[in-house]
């Protein structure tokens, strides 16, 4: 019988791996030509790009920029590269350019809606990005404010009184909460800055416009389009609908007979209708259930429809984080002393968002795109006006350049949107 | 109505339970427990599993409702009053199985959150409070790092850190040790011994026999969601009384 009795006296220490597992060569032969199969897939994979590239890309730069109709631009690729020539026109493009970005906004204008667009983008970077000042929050905040002036113009006292209702809020909460309680200062900070938009709001703002006139050229609602439009209901559905969608979330899952009740009925209807079924009760069917001669703006209906419509579904996605959180981290919350409030804003909250990420992105990309069914109900956004200039006798017949182009744009948002989810996974990343 | 929570209770006395009951739906968990824990003591709850032994203690915070008999914690009457059960849950320090740390936050954050936002101290303040009880349970160097980042046994004395820092009066352990690795036990087992020693109020649902022997005054043998024997631990590990228990010792004892 052999000795078992085995004892190490010298712990190993580590080794570098043999050369040909790493470096480039490894990198191909892993994930290129691994076996027989693999290697025909990969050269089959080259084939098949070098024919689709071998026939775009010539027709992406085989073109014109430079014609006024459709005709012009064909005997232009004619002349340049030989007759037969399949060229892209891109003059389309040049020529109604601003078209497709503002839409029919007046072009004397157009700084308003560039410096909305600017703000906007410093507006969105401190929510975006941790690291910048927190007092940046506060032009965040007003930021939606201004830009509604920017855009529509009109007295600056109109969204000046606008504001002036949340702020009343706050005092209703603060005066009545001193001294009928808690409830009471809820409700109250409810009803009073409703009370004030219904009924003081507008008839204050035009009095004090008639003493001090100050404000910017108006411009109606009908005028909006292109990708200002797609912007303007995409950004405004997407910061609307994830507070609306948490409340919606929560409130599901809540104790409260009525409240759950509610929730779960909202829910299940939005998402049971088609968003063009809403669409059209925005643009149709709501006219003839409010007052004749109430002026409510379409884009604003549309904008509350797509939000409403976005907000059931960010529920649902925020539901989802909801139960993929271990039930130790609600009594974690609670063994502490945490109330209902504190424990789902500190604990629950920021976890279930994290976990919900990218199911979020999706549907903020989801309704970025699907604002543009609001050209169904004739809105010119860049789809619809797509139409509106095929209809053109000068450009009858362009199809690809147009929707190529606003696939593009549209790729760029989307893109963007989805990179920014990843990264901001990266960032919250706390395990190992 | 504010004072007579605080009545028939003597300074003596920081947990009294009587003739509680609880149901899971038509399941009888708890079966009229009676029990009062002194000031000081520590207390040691074992049992087989189902016994309803971490139903108990969770009960006592209000993890847990009872459907039956009285609570009183620290003077204060559990009720479905949600201001009591907070005034208790901030008093009543607990430590879970899992840990329970929150995995978002960094483990001083982990410490500072409660007292901040429960106990409104201000950060600076409570930063130093759990640096001192972070030094307590020996990782202050791990401060910055998340709870993924730690070893169960570390993520545990944070826990117990955690919990300190809102300074309670009792402190509850549910199976502290039983989700860790051999060699991480005794590192926990070191820091509640320590606490015991500071004279901690404690409770303990544990399987550690050992602790149970060096620290308590007390040992609650649970069964069928009733409370089957107590005893001194010496008595109760000598010549423990009831069949059950003597059944359930040779088994957790015999190898």
């Amino acid at each position: 019988m052999s000795n078992i009795s085995y004892v190490r006296t010298e712990m190993l220490q580590e080794k570098a791996p043999p050369v040909t597992q790493t470096g480039i060569v490894k990198w191909v032969r892993e994930n290129l030509f691994s076996s027989v199969s693999n290697s025909v897939l990969t050269l089959l994979a080259l084939w098949l790009l070098y024919t689709l590239l071998s026939h775009v890309l010539p027709w992406v730069f085989q073109s014109s920029w430079s014609a006024n109709s459709l005709t012009e631009c064909r005997s232009a690729i004619a002349a340049a590269y030989g007759e037969g020539t399949h060229g892209a026109c891109w003059a389309v493009i040049r020529e109604r350019f601003f078209q497709l970005i503002y839409g029919f906004y007046p072009p004397e204008l157009y700084w308003r809606p560039n410096l909305a667009f600017i703000l906007m983008l410093v507006a969105l970077a401190p929510v975006l990005f941790d690291k910048l000042p927190r007092k940046m929050l506060w032009f965040s905040a007003v930021y939606p404010f201004l830009c509604f002036w920017l855009l529509w113009g009109g007295s600056i006292w109109l969204p000046l009184s606008i504001v002036a209702g949340f702020v009343l809020g706050g005092f209703a909460f603060k005066l009545i909460g001193a001294q009928f309680g808690n409830l009471f200062a809820t409700i109250g900070a409810f009803l009073v800055p409703i009370l004030w938009w219904m009924f003081a709001a507008s008839p204050v703002a035009s009095g004090i416009h008639s003493a001090i006139p100050l404000g910017l050229e108006a411009v109606e609602s009908a005028k909006f389009g292109g990708f200002l439009l797609s912007i303007l209901i995409g950004i405004t559905g997407i910061v609307l609908s994830l507070p609306i969608g948490i409340l919606l979330a929560l409130g599901r899952q809540s104790d409260l007979l009525i409240v759950k009740a509610i929730c779960v009925g909202f829910i299940e209807f939005i998402r049971g209708v088609p968003l063009i079924t809403l669409l059209f009760v925005a643009s149709v069917l709501l006219n003839y259930f409010l007052p004749p001669g109430t002026n409510f703006d379409l884009i604003l209906r549309v904008v509350i429809m797509v939000t409403l419509f976005a907000s059931a579904y960010m529920a649902e996605v925020i539901r989802g984080g909801l139960a993929a959180l271990p039930k130790g981290q609600y009594e974690g919350a609670d063994s502490l002393g945490l109330d209902f409030w504190q424990s789902t804003r500190l604990i629950i909250m920021p976890q279930a968002l994290k976990i919900s990420i990218p199911s979020i992105v999706s549907t903020f990309i989801g309704l970025f795109k699907d604002t543009t069914l609001v050209s169904i109900i004739g809105l010119f956004d860049p789809i619809g006006l797509s139409t509106n200039i095929r209809a053109d006798s000068a450009w009858n017949g362009i199809i690809w350049e147009l929707y190529g182009f606003i696939a593009i744009v549209f790729f760029i948002f989307c893109f963007s949107m989805s990179r920014y989810s990843m990264y901001l996974e990266n960032k919250l990343k706390t395990g190992h | 109505m504010a004072n007579a929570k605080k009545m028939d209770v003597s300074d003596e006395v920081a947990i009294q339970i009587e003739k509680m009951n609880k149901w899971y739906g038509s399941f009888h968990v708890l079966k009229d427990i009676d029990l009062t824990v002194n000031r000081g003591e520590r207390i040691v709850i074992c049992g087989p599993s189902g016994s309803g032994k971490s139903t108990l203690i969770r009960c006592i915070n209000a993890l847990e409702e009872h459907q039956q008999g009285k609570i009183i914690v620290d003077g204060t009457h559990l009720s479905s009053d949600l201001k009591n059960i907070d005034t208790i849950r901030s008093e009543v320090g607990m430590c879970f199985q899992h840990f329970n740390l929150f995995p978002h936050l960094s483990i001083l954050e982990n410490c500072t959150l409660a007292p901040i936002w429960v106990r409104k101290i201000p950060k600076k303040e409570a930063e130093e409070t759990a640096m001192h009880f972070l030094e307590k349970v020996k990782i202050p160097e791990q401060a910055d790092k998340y709870p993924g980042q730690l070893s169960g046994g570390q993520q545990q004395r944070v826990a117990i850190a955690r919990s300190l820092c809102m300074q309670p009066r009792i402190m509850l352990f549910d199976e502290p040790t039983s989700a860790l690795d051999p060699e991480m036990i005794k590192e926990v087992l070191d820091t509640m011994i320590e606490l015991a020693e500071e004279g901690m109020t404690m409770l303990c649902v544990t399987h550690e026999m050992g602790f149970a022997r060096q620290v308590a005054n007390r040992v609650i043998f649970m069964d069928a969601g009733q409370i089957v024997e107590q005893n001194e631990p010496e008595e109760f590990f000598n010549n423990p009384q009831s069949e059950r228990t003597q059944l359930f010792l040779s088994q957790i004892l015999g190898h």
